[in-house]
């Protein structure tokens, strides 16, 4: 009788429009992007300002060094560990790159061209650098990742006010800007043409970086083992995977990623100051509300990037709602356990 | 292994056994490190090794110690609570904003400050243990909702010019010893006697250790979670009327960051941040290490961005040695 009365339940279900919408909410990516479009729709038409293309831009574009540097945390977080230097690292790796770029002690043969290149790629492999004895302290010397990257924080702000003397950098290279680049400034998009020719540079990084991680994560060898040493580390040493290496290549891609997030917050204005608010918390934040289990083994980078922009749409939106910007955290705060909540919730029912 | 062992207890008598363990043992590692830091700061300059300066050490100390008490009940336990900073910051926005703007008498906006504090540190633990919702990322939404809630109600203005009698906890000195230092070293010794002597205590160890087994053994495993992230929150509101009582204003960025320096100490004493291992003793030393630390060097001429740099190498080294020493000492 009781088995009867489920398949009917369970058959009757299955065309509900409750059960749709489960279907449809079963991820988190979706239920963000859902999230982001209403806010988007509603916040858009209390303050039609709002869906100016300017602003718009602004949208996608403000949090893509988060969303950016969020790629190298979600590996991390999925292998288990955490990164809570990566803050300090970017905001070094900041200077350094406008630090090379106006440096002037060069030999003449040094053309501008190369200074500012090495000003964009010598950051991303310092952060490599960092990444790999990070990595390394980590898995060969068996200390916690939460420790060796607390310790780290204070040394990388440490060094960096040190170096830099708490200056600001002004007055880079003309062409040192690339995120202020538009790329497709002379393509003639069919939808949208505005919004796509005022796109900058990040965002194309962000989305083009994101895919990219996607797919790896998804399809080749090591970006299985990261989920699979996350997921059950014994189950992922029988069946031969590099414990030590996985957990390497994870720490040495976060200090990568940092390191092009951290060119694209340098070339995004004129000024490169010595800011430390604390990134690193946002891009934590956007990587958990991005679907990214703290406890390790699932989550993906798509996430991550959506949680990143929907946190940026709220900082947004609060100001053409007419809410006082002090309330901007509060709220934050708020979405990200919402989020959370629901997330939370979902796997509960989902696992029942 | 077995004849090895019993051939060992024969030779050596118990006492020296026990020696043997505590001079292994994380707290007396790092005490060790405490001296010989002490001692190289104290032959570079005079100004270091004086009562009156250690003294204001220990004011200054005052406030991240309080925090990490708490935090080291809730660190055994397997959990972590960052929003500790963003608690403070409330508790001294409330102290500010219901004495003067709502007009209440201060000693009454003092114990809304803590309640508040404590109503802040139980939420935490109520969504942790009812919706299972993990520390990490329960505190990390609540270190932005909490820190909001105090800009929100702030409005970016301060509270100062408050009545003298106000300033007695965080500025004057009772018998030549700072005020609020009272109050941490009694915390302290209650703190470390209820996690070493009170059922309630060893609980916190097993769940810090096998939280399924814990409660299948009975343990009240979600009351006293509860237990420890309200009394984090409690402790944290306080720090914060601390602070305001030393520095006379109240901003509502106060305690931002805290929540770092509170862990560094807590692991910084030999705390496992897995869970199940760790002591109050050694979260005092790790406190007292790192307040020496930062304020020897900046004693001797290093700035204090050098300071943090020497911390943070402190802080993966003591670490390290330590692991090293338990891993010979369990014999892997």
């Amino acid at each position: 009788m009781a088995s009867i009365t489920q398949t009917v339940s369970a058959r009757r279900q299955r065309f509900s429009p409750s059960s749709i919408l489960r279907s449809v909410l079963g991820s988190q990516e979706s239920v963000l992007l859902l999230a982001l479009i209403l806010l988007i729709v509603w916040v858009g038409s209390e303050n039609r300002q709002f869906l100016a293309t300017r602003n718009m831009v602004n949208v996608f574009a403000g949090n893509a060094y988060i969303a950016i540097a969020a790629l190298g945390m979600t590996m991390v977080i999925i292998t288990g560990n955490i990164d809570i230097s990566v803050g300090s690292l970017m905001v070094t790796l900041s200077m350094l790159s406008g630090a090379i770029s106006v440096y002037e002690g060069y030999p003449s043969w040094v053309s501008t061209d190369l200074t500012i290149a090495l000003a964009w790629v010598l950051p991303v492999i310092v952060g490599a650098l960092v990444g790999a004895i990070i990595g390394f302290i980590v898995t060969y010397l068996r200390i916690p990742a939460i420790v060796v990257t607390l310790g780290f924080l204070s040394i990388l702000k440490g060094l960096l006010i040190i170096v830099s003397g708490g200056d600001r950098i002004t007055g880079m290279p003309k062409g040192y800007a690339l995120a202020q680049i538009r790329p497709l400034e002379d393509v003639s998009m069919p939808i949208f043409p505005a919004f796509f020719q005022t796109l900058t540079m990040p965002v194309f990084f962000m989305v083009i970086l994101t895919i990219l991680v996607a797919l790896w994560m998804r399809y080749s060898p090591t970006g299985r083992a990261l989920y699979a040493v996350g997921g059950n580390a014994e189950a992922a040493r029988l069946s031969g995977i590099s414990r030590h290496r996985v957990v390497m290549t994870a720490f040495i891609l976060n200090g990568v990623f940092v390191g092009i997030a951290a060119v694209m917050n340098a070339t995004q204005f004129s000024v490169i100051q010595v800011t430390l608010p604390p990134i690193e918390l946002t891009i934590i934040t956007a990587t958990v509300v991005g679907g990214v289990s703290i406890l390790g083994g699932t989550g993906t980078v798509v996430g991550a990037m959506l949680a990143a922009i929907f946190l940026n749409t709220i900082t947004k939106a609060l100001v053409f709602l007419d809410i006082s910007p002090f309330w901007t955290r509060a709220i934050q705060g708020m979405l990200i356990l919402i989020t959370v909540l629901a997330d939370l919730y979902r796997r509960h029912r989902q696992s029942a | 292994m077995t004849a090895h062992e019993t051939s060992q207890t024969r030779i050596a008598p118990a006492w020296t056994q026990q020696l043997r363990a505590v001079l292994r043992s994380q707290e007396s590692v790092l005490l060790f490190i405490t001296v010989i830091a002490v001692l190289i700061l104290s032959t570079q300059t005079d100004k270091f090794l004086t009562v009156r300066n250690l003294l204001n050490q220990g004011r200054l100390m005052t406030e991240i110690g309080l925090i990490a008490l708490p935090m080291t009940y809730i660190i055994v336990t397997g959990g972590i609570d960052l929003s500790v900073g963003s608690i403070a910051g409330l508790s001294a926005i409330m102290l500010g904003y219901g004495w003067y703007n709502l007009g209440l008498p201060l000693e009454l906006a003092i114990v809304l400050a803590l309640g508040i504090g404590a109503l802040a540190g139980f939420a935490n633990g109520l969504f942790i243990v009812l919706f299972r919702v993990p520390p990490l990322i329960m505190t990390l939404a609540t270190l932005a909702f909490y820190r909001g809630l105090a800009e929100g109600i702030a409005q970016a203005r301060s509270v100062r010019d408050y009545p003298e009698w106000f300033y007695a906890l965080g500025q004057r000195e009772t018998l030549g010893i700072p005020n609020q230092l009272y109050f941490l070293v009694i915390a302290a010794i209650i703190t470390a006697i209820i996690l070493s002597r009170t059922t309630f205590g060893r609980s916190l160890y097993a769940i810090g250790n096998n939280e399924l087994a814990a409660r299948f053994s009975g343990i009240p495993v979600r009351r006293n979670k509860l237990i420890i992230y309200t009394l984090s929150g409690f402790m944290s509101g306080f720090a914060g009327y601390v602070l305001v009582s030393r520095v006379s204003t109240t901003r509502s960025d106060m305690g931002s960051g805290w929540e770092l320096d509170a862990i560094a100490a807590v692991v910084l004493g030999g705390t496992s941040i897995f869970g199940g291992s760790g002591s109050i003793v050694g979260t005092m030393i790790g406190l007292v290490l790192i307040q020496l630390l930062k304020n020897g060097l900046a004693l001797t001429g290093v700035t204090g961005d050098a300071t943090i740099v020497v911390i943070g190498s402190v802080l993966i080294l003591s670490t390290l040695i330590n692991s090293v020493i338990q891993r010979r000492v369990e014999g892997l």
